[in-house]
């Protein structure tokens, strides 16, 4: 039975249009104008239990408004949704036990006071026994790879350990459902991979549910068999993700720089040019060709760097929406 | 309820831990609560130098207002003010999200989150000052009046309480309502003074719109032992009735949060 479900849900707000500038906002001020905002619509889907769904979108597709949903922060003005047998917007505690929500943007830990003493309400408020809590930190510390941390002020903290220590805290009362809005927004290469391989063992240990949304496509590449992909607040793809990746990013970015400048023309036949500036020139390149052309690429020309990534998530999901090629 | 006095435990070992670290905090509000306090005792004493009385009240009378409204003071700037302040900022800042996915009461755990040891002194020198004049009046330590005199301070409390409540909670739809709460505080001011020493409008004002009057004078009355029972019942149901339209107030409000942007 599913453990999230969805069902022609959507969201729509009301928010202020007003133009920019003094006599304007005086026009404003005497009759205000509103226009509606349909943020999210006609959204359904379901989730089993110890599922890892990615939730991919760009940004105002209407992710976090969707989340807020599911965790009952907001009421959906149409639609119905339910989580772990619950309705998430009557916030009854039997609910609330059994979510949590990560926000990569916000923090829970209190500022001026080691994690240890935020962890310390957090077992109050959840109800959990001095020492159960305490084995569960330290359970988490491990697999956190956090110490002494713990027992620093928190604005003494790295991004990185005080992202690892907002898990615990989130985590503390093991949630059956993680909702993670971009936890790893802002971390450093080696911070994001430890954050996402504590988020696999999480899932694997305690066979929790998962949904993530991320801007780094290697969390929902290294995470998530299944993604949901989300767009003017319509869902457009769920499904496996290798489907996606080939129908969304059949290509690689290709970044040189060169010796000396050089014309468009003469990168055509390695693969379609995105942007040539000066002496740096942004290739996109079909995967199943990348090695042979790199090559060609580096005996050819006189290159002086070069890098592979994929295209960032927004380019691909922008160019895909903007060719129509899911719609 | 032992979960939430659990709750109400940490919370305040923990906030204390963090005020700790400002030990000097402690003497400067020591210092400045008794200034304050000695300041109004001269204004007081201004009035009644010259044989004149203010509103009926005898000196010792008038005193055991002002000892009412300085413990008044110490418990705004111990818990209404460090956590009623904070509601503005959750909302602004989108953190309120956090407070609601915890499975306990928000309003409990906004009201009672922090705790301030800064407004001790207020609250020791509030209670001296009430005891010593009280003492000096003549009032008589009997049971009844005792109980009589608890419950209006506690009425007392909740009516300041469910005020505060009602407008850092509007923040939901006004983000800076800050303003307003500093306007309340001011307004609170008149309770350094017996309510029937202000004109017949203003009475009515302080009795009716802002209840003022519930806030200090009828505790002294109860402590003064003069309290009569309409006013007790009075004092009763409006703190009743104000704490009641805070959490209704509450609800209502978060039917309407939408939270911060992300």
């Amino acid at each position: 039975m599913a453990i999230v479900c969805a069902q022609g849900l959507g969201k729509t707000y009301r928010v202020a249009d007003k133009q920019p500038g003094l006599a304007n906002t005086l026009r404003h001020f005497v009759s205000r104008r509103e226009r509606t905002i349909e943020a999210v619509r006609e959204v359904s889907f379901s989730i089993e239990p110890g599922e890892f769904v990615g939730f991919l979108g760009a940004n105002g597709a209407g992710k976090t408004t969707t989340l807020k949903m599911l965790t009952g922060l907001i009421h959906p003005t149409s639609g119905t949704v339910e989580v772990a047998g619950c309705l998430p917007h009557r916030r009854q505690a039997a609910f609330l036990g059994q979510i949590t929500l990560v926000m990569g943007q916000k923090q829970q830990l209190i500022w001026d006071l080691p994690p240890l003493d935020s962890l310390r309400v957090n077992a109050a408020v959840y109800g959990i026994p001095p020492a159960e809590s305490r084995r569960r930190i330290e359970e988490l510390a491990e697999m956190l790879e956090l110490g002494d941390e713990l027992r620093r002020p928190v604005r003494k903290l790295s991004l990185g350990q005080r992202m690892k220590a907002e898990l615990l805290a989130a985590l503390l009362h093991r949630p059956a459902v993680l909702f993670l809005d971009e936890p790893t927004l802002g971390l450093d290469v080696n911070a994001q991979a430890r954050v996402r391989s504590f988020l696999a063992d999480y899932n694997r240990r305690f066979g929790a549910t998962v949904l993530l949304t991320s801007h780094y496509m290697a969390d929902i590449t290294a995470l998530c068999p299944r993604v949901l992909l989300i767009h003017e607040g319509r869902l457009f793809y769920d499904g496996g993700l290798e489907t996606l990746t080939q129908r969304l990013a059949p290509c690689r970015e290709v970044r040189l720089e060169l010796h000396e400048p050089m014309g468009a023309g003469a990168f055509v036949s390695y693969g379609e040019v995105e942007a040539i500036q000066g002496r740096e020139v942004r290739l996109l390149i079909p995967r199943e060709r990348l090695t042979e052309q790199v090559g060609r690429l580096l005996a050819d020309h006189a290159v002086v760097d070069l890098s592979i990534s994929d295209p960032p998530i927004e380019d691909i999901i922008g160019r895909l929406f903007h060719q129509g090629a899911l719609a | 309820m032992g979960r939430y006095l659990t709750t109400l435990r940490v919370f305040w070992i923990a906030s204390l831990t963090a005020e700790l670290e400002y030990q000097a905090n402690f003497l400067i509000e020591l210092v400045a609560t008794a200034g304050n306090l000695l300041g109004s005792i001269f204004v007081l004493s201004l009035f009644y130098g010259r044989g004149q009385s203010l509103g009926g009240w005898s000196w010792e009378g008038a005193l055991v207002v002002l000892g009412v409204y300085t413990l008044l003071e110490g418990v705004t700037s111990t818990l209404l003010q460090p956590n009623l302040s904070t509601i503005v900022a959750h909302v602004r800042t989108g953190s309120l999200d956090f407070v609601l996915l915890k499975p306990i009461d928000s309003q409990f755990w906004l009201s009672a989150r922090t705790f301030s040891p800064w407004g001790l002194p207020g609250i020791a020198l509030g209670a001296a000052l009430i005891g010593y004049a009280a003492w000096k009046a003549g009032a008589s330590p009997a049971p009844l009046t005792l109980l009589a005199a608890a419950l209006m301070l506690i009425a007392s409390l909740l009516i300041l309480y469910s005020l505060w409540f009602v407008l850092a909670a509007s923040s939901i739809w006004f983000v800076k309502i800050w303003n307003a709460t500093e306007v309340l505080r001011s307004v609170l001011v008149a309770g350094r003074f017996p309510v029937s020493a202000f004109p017949a409008g203003l009475r009515a004002f302080f009795t009716f719109v802002v209840p003022v009057a519930f806030l200090t004078t009828v505790p002294a009355e109860a402590i003064l032992g003069r309290a009569t029972g309409p006013w007790l019942l009075a004092g009763g149901t409006v703190a009743a009735g104000s704490l009641v339209v805070s959490r209704w107030f509450w609800r209502f409000a978060l039917g309407f949060y939408t939270s911060a942007s992300s």
